[in-house]
């Protein structure tokens, strides 16, 4: 570590910090521009309009648009995102419900599709043209086109209701042992990994083939090293920077598009939390899932930048 | 002495995916004894690279060695097996590419990629293996041998990084090296020590080589045999000193003579200019200045004029600011001071406050044709861009003028339908002419317009530019490293080091044949005396000339000193390290930025009409 490196780093925290206060912006605007709001939901059509702007005034909905933003943002700050409009209960509360699951979810995903993916994309680099590679190339084209429901409606048909395996419903208690955890995480776990593995193995493929057609890859050719040696020690290293940015493109679909999974095995994400929250207009709770979503994802773009600043000697020495 | 190479009825091919083979290597025959350093040269093309990379068995992306055999000790190299052959490979031979900075994994540092093939060959611990790299480091007179394979790659100059592959080629201690065009991408003065370096280990240590070259002048020095190569067949193959002073092949006496052509037939300098001589210049530079980093000029105060029909060169080695002077003049690069003036008028700094008709008098030929030319237009839309921009023509007016523009180019008019990519290097360079030619110039900036190309394409290259500026009156500002393409064409040159204009002088001045040499910038001396001379043992005497320099106090950090101090092996303690460098200006229209008294330079002082001393500051010598 050095200097450069610091002020890249800093810079780059910067920019998130920055980033993430437009993102703010735009959220509230936006969520204050849907139509109806929480009085209205929950007083339903035949409300009176005093009975509305009494509800109103005690949800702090009649105050003007800025005076609830700096509200909600200072809030947002010192921890305490507000109350759910619709149940009263504390926002902090019904994430933090919902988000260790979400989590476990993506962590069991990422675990198993990056290794694959890695794998998949560097010997397809390595063998260009082969039978692996062209399957590879099916494979990913495959499950990139058909919608994830397909193949998670399909696995349900197979696993749980033909061959009797797994439980249709990946619901999990507290204490549950580890093999019963393999089950519950394992069909929606591989409807995720379909749509990353894809994704991440062509962008290490095409990153992996880049560096091997540059003439120091020829050179360790003619040092008399074998492809293994070259791939691993002369083009991954120059390669790292691409890969880490295209695999947290992928993992940053973990956090928010997994609703279609986590309807389909009734898993209790934080993505189902957040389409209801849409459906009873309970903004506070809409925006502050955005704003975590969001935080997710500059968390992994900030590791692939860091990634990328690390691997390169100009910016290391 | 027994052969360690013999290769018999070698045949390469390309194998499209469809259609007909394509031979690149006929059946070529050769053999090479042990301590023998065999020069392959030949022009691009000539399949010189593709024998040497066949001796280990390796064809690149699709090549194929289709017939013939080749020996190197008790190896039978084409009936190997791809396993087998990784064990050759890096140990019984080693490869030292052309761009040792592109041959270098920019992730990871020298000494684990010098001594990388000792360790995948096992032949020492990686202990050992470091210990002999630091001695290979010392004989190839590297900067701080001890801790130079810490750094990475980028952190070494080109030179540097060349010699460091000779050390990762030699750490195994092959039977056999194959050096491929190890200096062409070298300025000539960091060529002559790379050569000098390779040449010391290679006869210490009794190598046997494979020179790969175009350049019969650095192959003289290097090697003992030569063949030369044309088409993928074997011309002629002799000794070195045969083929310098008796050739038998035509080939051979063209190719020494296409070399050894000092200037063209046509001579440029002489030619009567056309246009009548007015008194404001068509384009002057006046005191530029440019900085990329605020605070850290790139180009130093320079000063230039251009007159009609005239072609000012201008020389250095790369990094020297060549190409942003050009850059910053066409208005590319913005200036952080000094004027440019077009027949009078101020031009300004960027491209935006420019007219339409200031753009149009300066144009601008870039060095690589390859990436100016769009290729996904053909010629004919190339050519038509800057007829409808500059001159608004339309429909029939443009077909007529690009067949106009094309023949003046010397390249039928058929070309026009056809792409880049389907033309060869010569004529994409004549249609990046063509491109410049049709705004109407009244100046042509030349960015190492023949640089990329083969002697003698580029030599027809330049006899076009030649007559271009005949009928079209043309003035240009001709960019090159190369003393002499630029001393053949040009009416005056410009010598540049690190931003400095530190000589200008008439074009026949630098001619490197015999004659009366004038006193010259030690810079300048030092670029003469690195061009290779055609005969062998010049490298011996030209780098005794250039090594061994005065002893200076340490130098203070100072932007107005001399920048050649560092280099200059005529520097004198106390003046050199202290005061700022005057500028002379000698009766034959010559210019020196430098301390010596003329007297110092050449040993004739009578020639000196102005010389003031250091500071304050003088006034420009224009």
């Amino acid at each position: 570590m050095n200097s450069t490196i610091a002020r890249l780093i800093v810079n780059r925290l910067g920019i998130g910090v920055l980033t993430l206060f437009i993102v703010s912006i735009v959220v509230f605007t936006i969520t204050s521009l849907l139509p109806g709001d929480a009085a209205q939901e929950m007083l339903g059509q035949s409300a009176t309009p005093e009975t509305l702007a009494a509800l109103r005034a005690e949800f702090g909905l009649d105050q003007p648009v800025y005076i609830r933003y700096i509200d909600w943002l200072g809030g947002l700050l010192s921890g305490d995102p507000g109350t759910s409009l619709v149940n009263g209960m504390p926002i902090m509360e019904l994430i933090g419900g919902r988000l260790p699951a979400s989590l476990k979810l993506a962590a069991a995903a990422t675990l198993v599709s990056v290794p694959v993916a890695l794998f998949i994309g560097i010997f397809s680099a390595m063998y260009r043209g082969s039978a692996f590679d062209r399957y590879s190339n099916m494979f990913a084209v495959f499950s990139v086109s058909v919608p994830e429901f397909l193949i998670a409606t399909i696995a349900v048909l197979i696993f749980a209701v033909n061959l009797g395996w797994l439980s249709a419903l990946s619901h999990i208690s507290e204490d549950a042992s580890f093999s019963e955890m393999v089950r519950a995480y394992a069909m929606p776990v591989l409807t995720l990994c379909c749509v990353l593995v894809a994704q991440m193995a062509r962008m290490t493929r095409a990153a992996v083939i880049d560096q091997l057609s540059s003439p120091y890859v020829e050179m360790a050719m003619l040092k008399g090293a074998s492809s293994i040696r070259i791939v691993l020690l002369h083009a991954l290293p120059n390669a790292i920077g691409p890969i880490a940015n295209a695999v947290a493109l992928s993992l940053s679909y973990l956090l928010g598009g997994v609703i279609i999974v986590e309807s389909i095995f009734n898993y209790p994400g934080i993505a189902t939390l957040m389409l209801n929250s849409v459906t009873t207009r309970d903004m506070p709770l809409v925006q502050a899932c955005a704003m975590l979503f969001c935080f997710g994802y500059l968390i992994l773009v900030l590791f692939a930048d860091i990634c990328e600043i690390v691997s390169n000697p100009r910016l290391r020495k | 002495m027994e052969n360690l190479v013999d290769v018999k009825g070698l045949k390469v091919a390309v194998r499209p995916k469809k259609g007909v083979e394509i031979p690149i290597v006929k059946s070529v025959d050769f053999s090479l004894k042990k301590g023998e350093v065999l020069a392959l040269i030949g022009e691009s093309g000539s399949g010189k690279t593709t024998i040497a990379l066949s001796l280990m068995g390796y064809a690149r992306q699709g090549c194929h060695i289709v017939g013939g055999s080749i020996r190197v000790g008790e190896h039978d190299i084409l009936s190997m097996s791809s396993g087998k052959l990784l064990k050759v490979r890096g140990r019984t031979i080693s490869y030292i590419a052309q761009s040792a900075a592109a041959a270098f994994n920019p992730a990871r540092t020298i000494m684990d990629q010098v001594i990388e093939s000792a360790l995948i060959h096992k032949t020492s611990s990686r202990h050992q293996a470091e210990k002999k790299a630091v001695k290979l480091f010392h004989e190839l007179a590297l900067p701080d041998p001890e801790h130079i394979g810490e750094r990475y790659p980028h952190q070494v100059s080109g030179g540097q990084l060349q010699r460091l592959m000779a050390a990762m080629a030699l750490i195994t201690d092959p039977d056999l090296v194959i050096l491929d065009e190890p200096t062409t991408a070298l300025d000539v003065t960091t060529q002559i020590e790379v050569l000098n370096a390779f040449k010391k280990v290679v006869r210490e240590r009794n190598t046997t080589a494979i020179y790969v070259s175009h350049d019969l002048a650095v192959v003289a020095q290097m090697a003992d045999r030569i063949i030369v190569l044309k088409d993928g067949e074997v011309q002629e193959n002799s000794t070195t000193q045969e083929i310098l002073i008796a050739p038998k092949h035509e080939y051979t006496a063209s190719l020494l003579k296409a070399m050894r052509h000092d200037r063209p037939s046509r001579d440029w300098n002489t030619e009567k200019r056309l246009g009548e001589k007015k008194d404001t210049p068509l384009l002057e530079v006046k005191h530029l200045e440019v900085e990329f980093v605020k605070g850290i000029p790139v180009l130093h105060d320079i000063d230039l004029k251009i007159e009609r029909g005239q072609t000012i060169g201008v020389i250095g080695e790369s990094g020297s600011g060549k190409t942003t002077f050009a850059r910053s003049i066409v208005g590319l690069n913005s200036r952080s001071k000094g004027d440019i003036f077009l027949d009078g008028e101020p031009l300004s700094d960027t491209l935006d406050g420019r007219t339409k008709e200031q753009l149009r008098r300066i144009q601008y030929v870039f060095q690589n044709a390859d990436t100016a030319l769009n290729p996904k237009l053909t010629i004919g839309a190339i050519l038509a861009r800057p007829l409808a921009f500059y001159h608004g023509m339309k429909g029939q007016q443009v077909e007529e003028r690009v067949a106009e523009l094309l023949s003046l180019v010397q390249l039928p008019v058929s070309i026009s339908d056809r792409r880049p990519t389907e033309l060869s290097g010569g004529q994409k360079q004549r249609i990046n002419l063509a491109r410049a030619l049709a705004a109407e110039p009244d100046v042509i900036l030349c960015d190492e317009v023949t640089s990329a190309l083969d002697t003698v394409v580029g030599a027809a290259i330049l006899e076009l530019m030649s007559d271009l500026r005949k009928t079209l009156n043309l003035s240009y500002l001709f960019i090159s490293h190369d003393i002499r393409t630029v001393q053949s064409i040009c009416d005056e040159v410009v010598v540049l080091y690190s931003g400095a204009k530190v000589e200008q002088a008439a074009g026949a001045s630098f001619s490197l044949a015999g004659g009366e040499r004038l006193p010259r910038h030690p810079y300048t001396d030092l670029l003469i005396n690195s061009v290779p001379e055609m005969r062998q043992g010049w490298l011996e005497t030209a780098h005794q000339s250039c090594s061994s320099l005065p002893i200076i106090d340490a130098t203070p950090a100072d932007e107005s000193l001399c920048r050649f101090l560092s280099r200059c092996s005529k520097r004198i303690n106390g003046t050199c390290n202290q005061t700022e460098p005057s500028k002379l200006s000698m009766a034959n229209g010559q210019h020196i930025l430098c301390h010596l008294e003329y007297a110092d330079i050449s040993g004739a002082n009578e020639n000196v009409v102005n010389h003031a001393s250091a500071k304050p500051a003088l006034e420009s010598y224009q």
